[in-house]
């Protein structure tokens, strides 16, 4: 999505990196303790390996492209120049190298957060804070014997030891390392990964898969009570289109890819998966299996679990996988549904076979303004009635249309800015919408162009029975481009004392009013109770609808100076939100996952057999805790 | 639903929806705020001619008002008096905040242009016993519901349920409550303000149709023609009227850890749905809590410390010799002291002269001319005069106006028992175990608790620190000395221990009276209005004979209570055979609690903790 932007440029990146891939390697080299050894899989050639590393993202030093203790790449960020306007560097995305004039404003007025009072992180990785690893020599003899690369180089275990928890980045960025994996492999196949877990069974090593490293659940964490050797197995190198099958629309990919990779690939050949998590350019493929993931355009394309048309796993039992590629099957509990969701705790998820579809022919973007979010909940849970949603419909509240609005670029010509005016001055005006009641729904169609515009229509008609007014590409498009430079923002707040994440859930429709209050109500409630000295931001947005209930995302942030200990708040605070979604009749994640941070509610959510149910399955398929990365259970 | 309850009755759909329109009409209120100005204005009228000062707490106001715009207000207040009904409107009214609306008993409804006139001011009107009616209790619920969630307007109700006939507070009834918490409770609204009122009257205007009603003469129903002979009461004086808008409570803070709301999340939350074991007990915890923040907000004047006083003299004494003035006057003065160390908050007025108190307590009686009277510096208690007769007066009728007075006496005098009962208990298990053992002695306070709950308001679960409470109250007095095992009596307390064991003894005596004729009479089963009939029967007898001292066991109130607290202990049960409660009694059971109440059996068998119990 991001990068596929203009071709020329792209271009130009791309030899950058490699360049930088190299001087990463050599500088490797010099340092002396160079850990990598370079051996690929025997199908390999060295030459098929340069041109492959070109098209793909992930490199397998991520330090060459992306920051230790923050969201994505390094040359990507957010911040306040010396006219203290707000600027995004780099040239990755739309909104790179632009001005954000509104943002300073935004930023000032709803956390009282000010540019003066700066809490910056630490500049770099210490590599002295790092605990020397913990190694199992028999295992690293033998791992050595299979030429498989690794490393036990301390900023290469870092990176692996985290996700993007608030908790996990405010240590970073406070420079706090704690339990770490004690060294990291890249398998370059499925075969190389049967080989590190019977390795691993055979001298008793701790396995933790990692993917794209986006976790949101605890998911990378280490746990602290783990005395064995911990290996963090990366799966960035395999990340290969096997083959595509246009007879049948289907893709055999491996399990590292990561969605942009993905995406860019098959467009290449004419086919897109349409599977757009918000994190797409940094999760892989095995990760979305292992966590349930779900993509902004489900309606048309489908969740992963639609998707997904045969998995590969090694497991410490063996390798697992279904006889044949039938569109369905009735033999059974699906075993599919043992391996979507394991997070980690059963195997590793090698290789997939997906759905693909041909490109769509034409794409378009649209909002609508409601008068107020009840509205606007009321015009979804008809969209979804009719069963007419377009490949995303997103409802933000009214905070977010602030925030939204807030990351409006600087327009370049006078006209358009009049223009601005005058739509502000017949919504507010003219309609009488309150403009601190009012929000907004952003819309993505895809398709034949005919149908794009008629489909488009019927949407707009509805709304309009509610209430709602087209707004505009514009502002749609906006509201999709927020998910992929949120993360980044973040980093922004946490320079300011401001910290924040976003949880998420699901719900019956008749119930997505009030969840949506109570919890946004508890968030506040609980900031006050907890000391937090300035009123928090806490907004939430619907963004998936379903024939039954919804998908509500909450975001949540404040400002924590005068607190002694902030993330320690920020914890009890989430914690508290996710009681009172739970209350609500909410569910304990859509597509986050549970990792180790919703661990605690899991046997409410599943009951007591069907807690008995998976530990039975994890008993058998890996009685020594082998994937021992203690989530979900 | 409602295809649901058609299926069940077998008339049709189209039937069950009319009924459904039928019962909301006869429900709903009609706010018109034409109605309500002119109310406000006779009101204003009425009030200034009945009451010498109506005071409102400002701050509580204050508080209410702040409330008022962040979640839905629940106002509850105490139930003594049909003014109750009107004043909070008119408060409200006054001072500019949305006029409740109001939950009444149907029978209001059925008065001639009053019911439409309390309609049009935001009364809504249910029935009674509904407990079978599926489609009233659906229709209501989702009315109230309807009410709380939307909440432009405070919701107004008497937990209570009822009219308190003996200016005690009433066990609360839950059915209201149930409906009112439900929408926190299934997550439709963030929080509820709990708003605790009590309203304290120095004279209530119904006191002697109470006291007669008691008795057992039959409540007049509710008619427009009853309230315009009711209009000489116009030309008395009440006194002044106290009401305390208690300190905001949130349901959502209350109910923390008591309640797992996840339990609605499986059934659609329309459908009405019986209530978990959890969730009753929550709310009549809840519900307890409430009264008894009334009562702690209640204010009482000198006139029910002085009904206590009054009412430990015996009768024959009050009748026929008078009590020494003097004599009131020092016990009163010395009990106010006692109340206001229990932490009472009395209404004592500033009174002017030389003698200020004495003043004030001439006042007092002067205005409860009705109860008693001053004459040559003694004090004797009014009798009715019954209407002139040619023959002479029966003992049995000279004795019903003898205990209309005694009973009026003892309403006045239960405004202040709430201040009392904890220690009074206390005293009791002393003086009946004669032990000076803790344990023995918390046991028996929970037993005193477990029969006399619903005489009295006690916190369910909360039995351990109303015991502490009582330890406490009576060493603060110097009335015991508490140690670690150990409560004994101390000789300085003897006069506040013999008037707080004299306050309960009334209560005593007539369950002792009611257990007695449990067991000794020969039938198991007696349907309800025999047993009233009864019991009161053998009270009179018992009260002529001069074996028992107290007029109260005439009172159907402690008759109806000692029933359900049976019912409660599982000794009776209740069956509904033909229109007629019929109660079956377990004799055994019954014998074991009047045993243990008369001391016959030691604490040591009281084999149980407080909390199980309860």
């Amino acid at each position: 999505m991001a990068s596929n932007s203009s071709g020329g440029s792209d271009r130009q990146r791309v030899a950058q990196q490699r360049l930088r891939i190299i001087t990463g390697h050599l500088q490797g080299r010099e340092d002396g303790d160079s850990t990598i050894i370079a051996a690929e899989c025997k199908a390999e050639g060295s030459q098929t390996d340069v041109s492959r590393e070109e098209g793909k993202t992930v490199p397998r030093r991520r330090q060459e492209i992306m920051k230790w203790n923050g969201w994505g790449y390094s040359d990507t960020k957010f911040l306040f120049n010396k006219k203290g306007q707000a600027e995004f560097t780099g040239k990755r995305y739309r909104l790179s190298g632009m001005i954000i004039p509104a943002l300073k404003e935004w930023f000032e007025g709803t956390f009282g957060a000010s540019l003066q009072h700066k809490s910056p992180a630490a500049p770099v990785l210490n590599s002295g804070a790092v605990q020397p690893p913990t190694l199992n020599e028999a295992f690293l003899e033998e791992l050595k014997s299979t030429g498989i690369p690794f490393s036990h180089d301390a900023e290469d275990r870092v990176y692996r030891a985290h996700g993007h928890c608030l908790h996990e980045i405010f240590a970073l960025r406070e420079g706090k390392v704690g339990r770490v994996p004690d060294m990291v492999v890249w398998p370059n196949c499925h075969d190389d990964v049967v080989k590190i877990v019977e390795l691993a069974c055979k001298h008793d090593v701790c396995l933790i898969p990692y993917g794209g490293g986006t976790s949101v659940s605890s998911g990378l964490e280490c746990p602290t009570e783990e005395t064995r050797c911990i290996v963090s197995v990366d799966t960035s190198q395999m990340n290969r289109i096997l083959w595509i099958d246009e007879k049948n629309l289907t893709a055999h990919v491996e399990a590292g890819i990561v969605g942009q990779d993905l995406e860019r690939l098959l467009n290449e050949s004419g086919y897109c998966t349409g599977h757009e998590p918000d994190s797409m350019e940094f999760s892989s493929l095995g990760g979305w299996v292992a966590t349930r993931a779900s993509g902004m355009k489900k309606n048309i394309y489908g969740n992963i679990e639609d998707l997904v048309v045969h998995v590969k796993m090694v497991t410490p039992q063996g390798v697992i996988e279904k006889s044949c590629r039938g569109p369905r099957m009735s033999t059974g509990p699906d075993i599919h549904h043992f391996i979507m969701g394991s997070e980690g705790t059963l195997g590793m998820v090698t290789e997939v076979t997906m759905k693909i579809r041909p490109m769509p022919e034409y794409q378009k973007y649209g909002s609508v303004v409601f008068p107020n979010f009840e509205q606007g909940v009321a015009c979804l849970r008809e969209v979804a009635k009719q069963r007419c949603a377009p490949a995303s419909i997103r409802l933000m509240d009214n905070e977010q249309f602030k925030f939204g609005h807030a990351l409006k670029p600087q327009v370049s010509s006078m006209f358009t800015s009049f223009l601005d005016g005058l739509k502000k001055f017949y919504i507010t005006k003219f309609k009488g919408f309150d403009p601190d009641r009012l929000c907004v729904a952003t819309l993505l169609f895809e398709g034949g162009r005919e149908k794009v515009l008629q489909h488009e229509k019927q949407v707009y008609d509805i709304a309009a029975k509610f209430g709602g007014l087209a707004a505009g590409e514009d502002n749609g498009q906006r509201g999709y481009m927020l998910t992929f430079v949120i993360a980044y923002l973040r980093d922004l707040g946490m320079e300011y004392y401001v910290i924040g994440e976003s949880f998420e859930t699901s719900v019956p429709w008749d119930r997505v009013l009030d969840i949506c209050r109570n919890v946004k109500a508890r968030i506040i409630g609980e900031c006050k109770n907890k000391g937090v000295q300035f009123q928090p931001l806490s907004t939430c947005r619907v963004t998936q609808t379903y024939d039954t209930g919804a998908c509500v995302y909450f975001y949540f942030a404040f400002n924590y100076r005068g607190l002694s200990d902030p993330v320690h708040v920020y914890e009890q605070v989430e914690r508290a939100a996710r009681e009172e979604i739970l209350a609500n009749g909410g569910s304990l994640s859509h597509h986050h996952g549970v990792g180790k941070l919703r661990k605690e509610w899991m046997r409410e959510t599943v009951s007591n057999v069907g807690m008995g149910m998976l530990q039975s399955v994890k008993d058998y398929v890996d009685p020594k805790n082998i994937f021992g990365n203690r989530n979900l259970l | 639903m409602a295809k649901e309850i058609a299926a069940e009755t077998g008339s049709s759909v189209e039937e069950v929806r009319e009924e459904a329109c039928e019962i909301l009409e006869e429900m709903s209120q009609n706010l018109q705020l034409k109605c309500i100005r002119l109310m406000g204005f006779t009101m204003t009228k009425v009030l200034k001619r009945l009451y010498s000062g109506i005071f409102v707490n400002m701050e509580g106001l204050n508080m209410l008002q702040q409330s008022i715009q962040e979640h839905p207000v629940i106002l509850m207040p105490n139930h003594r008096s049909y003014m109750d009904f009107l004043i909070i409107s008119y408060i409200m009214f006054t001072y500019d905040i949305p006029m409740p609306f109001i939950a009444a008993g149907i029978p209001l409804s059925g008065m001639k242009l009053v019911g439409e006139l309390l309609r049009r001011s935001g009364a809504f009107f249910i029935r009674r016993a509904i407990g079978s009616d599926k489609l009233y209790w659906a229709v209501l619920s989702e009315y109230v519901r309807t009410i709380v969630k939307t909440g432009i307007a405070p919701l107004e109700f008497y937990v209570e349920g009822l009219r308190s006939r003996t200016l005690k507070s009433v066990m609360p009834k839950l059915g209201m409550m149930h409906m009112v918490m439900e929408p926190f409770f299934k997550g439709e609204v963030y929080d509820i303000t709990l708003i605790p009122i009590s309203i304290s009257y120095d004279r209530v205007l119904e006191e002697s149709l109470l006291a007669h009603e008691l008795l057992g003469i039959p409540k007049l129903k509710e008619s427009t023609m009853a309230l315009l002979k009711a209009s000489k009461v116009l030309q008395e004086d009440y006194g002044s009227m106290h009401v305390n808008f208690g300190r905001p409570m949130s349901v959502r803070h209350l109910c923390e850890g008591k309640i797992n709301r996840c339990q609605y999340n499986l059934v659609p939350r329309d459908l009405p749905q019986k209530p978990s074991a959890e969730v009753q007990a929550c709310v009549s915890w809840l519900a307890n809590l409430m009264v008894r923040v009334q009562e702690e907000g209640s204010v009482m004047g000198p006139w029910a410390l002085m009904a206590c006083l009054l009412l430990q003299a015996p009768t024959i004494v009050l009748t026929e010799e008078g009590l020494p003035w003097q004599e009131l006057t020092d016990k009163t003065l010395w009990l106010r002291k006692l109340a206001l160390d229990f932490g009472a908050r009395l209404n004592w007025p500033s009174g002017q002269g030389q003698a200020p108190d004495t003043d004030v307590m001439s006042s007092t009686v002067a205005l409860h001319g009705s109860v008693v009277n001053r004459k040559a510096g003694r004090v004797f208690l009014v009798q009715e005069k019954e209407p002139v007769r040619n023959r002479p007066i029966s003992p049995e009728e000279e004795m019903i106006s003898t205990a209309a007075a005694v009973l009026m006496l003892a309403s006045y005098r239960n405004m202040s028992l709430h201040i009392f009962v904890r220690p009074a208990l206390l005293v009791t298990a002393l003086h009946i175990t004669k032990t000076t053992q803790k344990d023995e002695l918390l046991a028996f306070f929970c037993f005193l608790q477990d029969v006399f709950s619903n005489e009295f308001i006690f916190i369910p679960g909360n039995s351990s620190q109303d015991f502490e409470e009582a330890c406490f109250l009576l060493k603060k007095c110097g009335a015991v000395h508490v140690s670690e095992q150990e409560v004994t009596v101390s000789d300085a307390g003897l006069e506040v221990l013999s008037f707080l064991q004299a306050l309960l003894q009334p209560f005593i005596d007539s369950y002792q009276v009611i257990f007695r004729y449990l067991c000794e009479n020969e039938a198991h089963v007696y349907a309800e209005k025999q047993f009233l009939t009864a019991v009161r029967n053998l009270a009179t007898e018992l009260i002529l004979s001069g074996e028992l001292h107290t007029y109260e066991a005439l009172s159907s109130d402690t008759h109806k209570n000692v029933l359900s607290a049976l019912q409660r202990l599982d000794t009776v049960t209740k069956s509904r055979a033909s229109e007629q409660n019929e109660y079956t009694v377990n004799k055994a059971a019954v014998r074991r609690i009047d045993d243990v109440l008369s001391g016959k059996i030691p604490p040591q068998m009281l084999h149980t903790t407080p909390e199980a119990k309860l």
